[in-house]
């Protein structure tokens, strides 16, 4: 990095809702400049004519539902500069219902700014938010104590919400950066000090911006290259097959040995491989570190695939396994039950998963416990066992953070997120096959994937099912399915040929083929 | 760290443009051709060494400034691209546009963008698609639809845009139900969906304008000349169709002075899109528009 550029810093500012989030982020952009001209000015013009008071949180609240209902729905990014830093600020929603939206947004974060109503006091949300934050790995946090206008600026509320919260951080390990007494309608302590607040005398919003710690750099950790894709480019004679991903933590060079695991095979790294549009080779690079997307050739032809993790023999290799215990918070709008199949994603890896056990839940607002709960519902935290149907490499360590955690996907949502916390022998964990058959399962035996093929008429139809029973494939026509039919016939492994769309459109038995290599089982292919 | 603000974000960037092709079979790149598609057609170079392993769209108003076009298929020829473009031709032929004075800006906007996008990409309308070996466009046999399709939007460009997800899911009209958005973090993106519908992917949502401009000006992008004032004091600061795009006053005939003019000069606080037309802060009329499938 050149000694003339700026750090970047990711920041959310969080909190229950209504405390004042998106004004502290309108009034901080005002406040520094970052506006573009005319911008308060047509936001002013706008409140005019709809008859509504005016908003600094219009500036961040740009959906239309979110200004008529004065809240925000979704998260938003904008950009400003402070003395030392580039600066990405994420707007959270505060209101439950956008809970996934706050958790998207504080995801990209480095630090937050968690924002409490000082009439208000801390509320449900003050607390939920604060634990996701730990959850998502964001210690670097201050609390703003806002609208403290309407308390008149009285230092004893101010330290009694203080008090009152700091209680909460300590028992889930956080020490804040600073409490900060503001307004963010009068502009207290934002962008400058307030002559409104003489016992305090601590940093303003735009002075703790630079005070968060910068992201560490995962340099001296071991070697996490989770692999997207191994990618062979035949055109115009290029022969390299190159193994690529990004770099989570350490860093790699030429000549050094890679070990991949879950499959523990190992090779030896030949080149290090980036394009440059100026084709200049000064700009080779000489080793990988964290944070970059990057590609390598291997001495041996191996064959891994998209789901490994690439990782430097001779370095504290991840477990590999099949069971493990996590900590989760879940999204989805039906609750989490054990017995049911989930998908696991875990950086590139993607496997069938069940849920063996459900020892404890959590609720985050108020801290309260139930062990062994019989579901996790929407918003709640737990402690799982997981089993999946294959293995995957990953790691426990709080130090290696991204190949440690892990998305819950339900039917088609990403419903879920979770930290690993101890790998299991699988028997610990109840045997995966003890459950109902899987997808896989069904797709081995059957030796085909389910598909649906939309045909233009009955003839057409019957004619592809005699073609396809012809070719050893299980294929069943009907003319109209509702979509609940049509689920039903596919979790039972068939093709579904029936009239109108569907993911191959099929005119005639010219399309057979079509229809035979989609329906082609993905195991066999190599494929996940 | 050895990695620039720049670096991180070409990483990034190039993990979304990876992932969505292993996620998406039948996955495409709009190209609008102006500095921001530009950049991220590069940086799909960048992620697949060189080579761009599906095609790129281009939706033809018919009142794209012909420099445009002529780079377009300079490019296409040059980098090998699989290069497809579409267009509404009941709307042309009829001539309900704006500049024909039989519809509003929003509307034409909705017909010749929105609409031709929506059925060029479900593949119900022909598609236009560049043979290399005669340098012409011919009607394209392929008419399944695209699942996954890379659009290089900004949050920094206007509201709704702020509000957006990397991957971000369409309903089978192409519609974008911005209140119920799904949850994306730790680089997990929504790869999964149901039939019919699709999915917009937008790698270039953390970056800002200065960050595309610094980035042209490091990695050499090739951008249209009509960025650069050739001696009248003008340049156009967004490219778009010619009845709806105004040049700026400005005397930047270099990336340096481009870059200076953004950072501290006198763009430092104008916005980008000051120059449309079609969104002047109205309390979402982008936003409807892009409800409805439009970039
Ligand atoms: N008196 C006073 N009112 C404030 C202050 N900050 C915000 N408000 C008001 O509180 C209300 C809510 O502010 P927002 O910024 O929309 O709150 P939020 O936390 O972003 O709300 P959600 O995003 O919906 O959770 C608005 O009417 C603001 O004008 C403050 O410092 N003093
Ligand atoms: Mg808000």
């Amino acid at each position: 990095m050149s000694a003339t550029e700026k750090e970047h810093l990711s920041i959310v500012v969080a909190g229950h809702v209504d405390h004042g989030k998106s004004t502290v982020i309108g009034r901080l952009l005002a406040d520094t400049g970052a506006l573009p001209e005319g911008k308060l000015e047509s936001i002013r013009e706008l409140c005019r004519r709809t008859a509504k008071p005016f908003e600094y949180a219009f500036l961040l609240d740009a959906l239309k539902d979110e200004r008529a209902q004065g809240i925000t729905i979704d998260t938003a990014r904008c950009f400003f500069e402070t003395k030392k830093r580039r600066c990405t600020v994420i707007d959270a929603p505060g209101h439950i219902e956008f809970l996934k939206n706050m958790i998207s947004g504080a995801s990209r974060a480095d630090a937050a700014l968690l924002v409490i109503d000082a009439a208000e006091g801390v509320c449900e949300n003050s607390r939920r938010h604060g634990y996701m934050l730990e959850m998502l790995g964001i210690s670097a946090i201050a609390v703003l104590v806002n609208k403290i206008d309407l308390v008149n600026y009285d230092r004893g509320t101010y330290e009694a919400i203080c008090r009152d919260y700091s209680e909460f951080l300590a028992s889930i390990g956080i020490t804040p950066t600073a409490y900060i007494p503001v307004s963010a309608a009068q502009g207290d302590n934002i962008a400058s000090h307030s002559e409104r607040t003489p016992w305090y005398s601590g940093p303003d919003v735009l002075e703790t911006l630079d005070l968060f710690p910068c992201g560490g750099s995962g340099e001296g950790l071991p070697l996490r290259i989770p692999v997207e894709d191994v990618y062979k480019f035949t055109g115009d004679g290029d022969t390299r097959r190159i193994v690529a991903g990004l770099c989570e933590s350490g860093s790699l060079g030429a000549g050094e040995k890679v070990v991949f695991y879950p499959s523990g095979k190992t090779a030896v790294v030949k080149t290090l491989e980036e394009w440059f549009m100026d084709g200049n080779e000064d700009r080779a690079p000489t080793r990988f570190y964290a944070g970059k997307s990057c590609g390598f050739t291997t001495e041996e032809q191996i064959y891994v695939r998209r789901g490994e993790i690439a990782c430097r023999a001779g370095e504290t290799p991840p477990k590999t396994g099949r069971a493990f215990r996590a900590s989760i918070f879940w999204l989805g709008k039906t609750p989490l039950v054990s017995g049911r199949e989930y998908v696991v994603k875990a950086c590139t890896a993607k496997t069938p998963c069940r849920i063996t056990a459900i020892h404890s839940s959590l609720n985050a607002a108020s801290l309260e416990k139930t062990a062994q709960p019989q579901s996790v519902g929407r918003h709640e935290i737990a402690d799982c066992t997981f089993v999946c149907e294959r293995e995957i490499a990953f790691d426990t360590d709080a130090s290696l953070p991204a190949t440690g955690r892990f998305v819950i996907v339900d039917g088609y949502e990403i419903s879920g997120g979770g930290i690993i916390t101890e790998a299991l022998k699988t028997e610990e964990a109840g045997a995966y096959s003890s459950a109902r058959l899987t997808k896989d399962e069904r797709a081995k035996y059957m030796n085909q994937r389910p598909l649906t093929v939309g045909v233009p008429d009955e003839e057409t139809g019957r004619l592809l099912e005699r073609a396809l029973f012809a070719e050893g494939r299980f294929a069943y026509y009907a003319p109209r399915l509702s979509d609940e039919q049509k689920n039903a016939l596919l979790s039972a492994g068939l093709i579904v040929l029936t009239q109108g769309d569907g993911e191959v459109a099929a005119a005639g038995e010219e399309d057979i083929g079509e229809i035979l290599i989609r329906s082609q089982n993905a195991l066999e292919l190599g494929e996940e | 760290m050895p990695y620039t603000h720049l670096d991180m974000l070409e990483s990034r960037s190039i993990h979304i443009l990876r992932e969505s092709y292993s996620a998406f079979k039948n996955l495409c790149m709009l190209w609008s051709i102006g500095k921001d598609s530009t950049v991220l057609l590069c940086l799909a170079r960048k992620a697949f060494y060189g080579h761009v392993p599906f095609p790129l769209v281009h939706i033809d108003t018919h009142y794209k400034i012909p420099e445009m076009i002529e780079y377009r298929d300079r490019l296409a020829m040059e980098w090998n691209l699989d290069m497809i473009y579409g267009e509404n031709r009941d709307a042309l032929e009829k001539k309900e546009t704006f500049p024909d004075g039989r519809t509003t800006r929003i509307e034409c906007c909705r017909r010749l963008k929105t609409e031709a996008l929506t059925h060029t990409l479900a593949g119900d309308w022909t598609r236009m698609r560049l043979n290399h070996e005669t340098g012409t466009y011919e009607p394209d046999e392929n008419r399944e639809p695209f699942t996954g399709v890379i659009v290089g939007v900004r949050a920094d460009e206007e509201g709704s845009r702020s509000k957006e997800r990397y991957f971000s899911p369409r309903d089978g009209r192409g519609d974008w139900d911005a209140d119920d958005q799904p949850p994306e973090f730790w680089g997990q993106y929504k790869t999964d969906f149901a039939p019919g519908t699709h999915v917009r992917i937008h790698p270039l949502l953390d970056w800002t304008e200065v960050d595309i401009w610094e980035y042209i000006r490091r990695e050499g992008v090739p951008v249209v000349s009509l960025y650069f004032n050739h001696g009248d004091g003008k340049r156009y600061r967004s490219l778009g169709c010619w009845p709806c795009t105004k040049p700026v006053d400005s005397d930047a005939s270099t990336l340096d002075e481009i870059i200076e003019e953004l950072k501290s000069g006198k763009f430092a606080r104008v916005a980008e899109r000051a120059g449309r037309e079609q969104d002047r802060e109205d309390g979402g009329g982008l936003e409807e528009l892009r409800r409805g499938g439009y970039m």
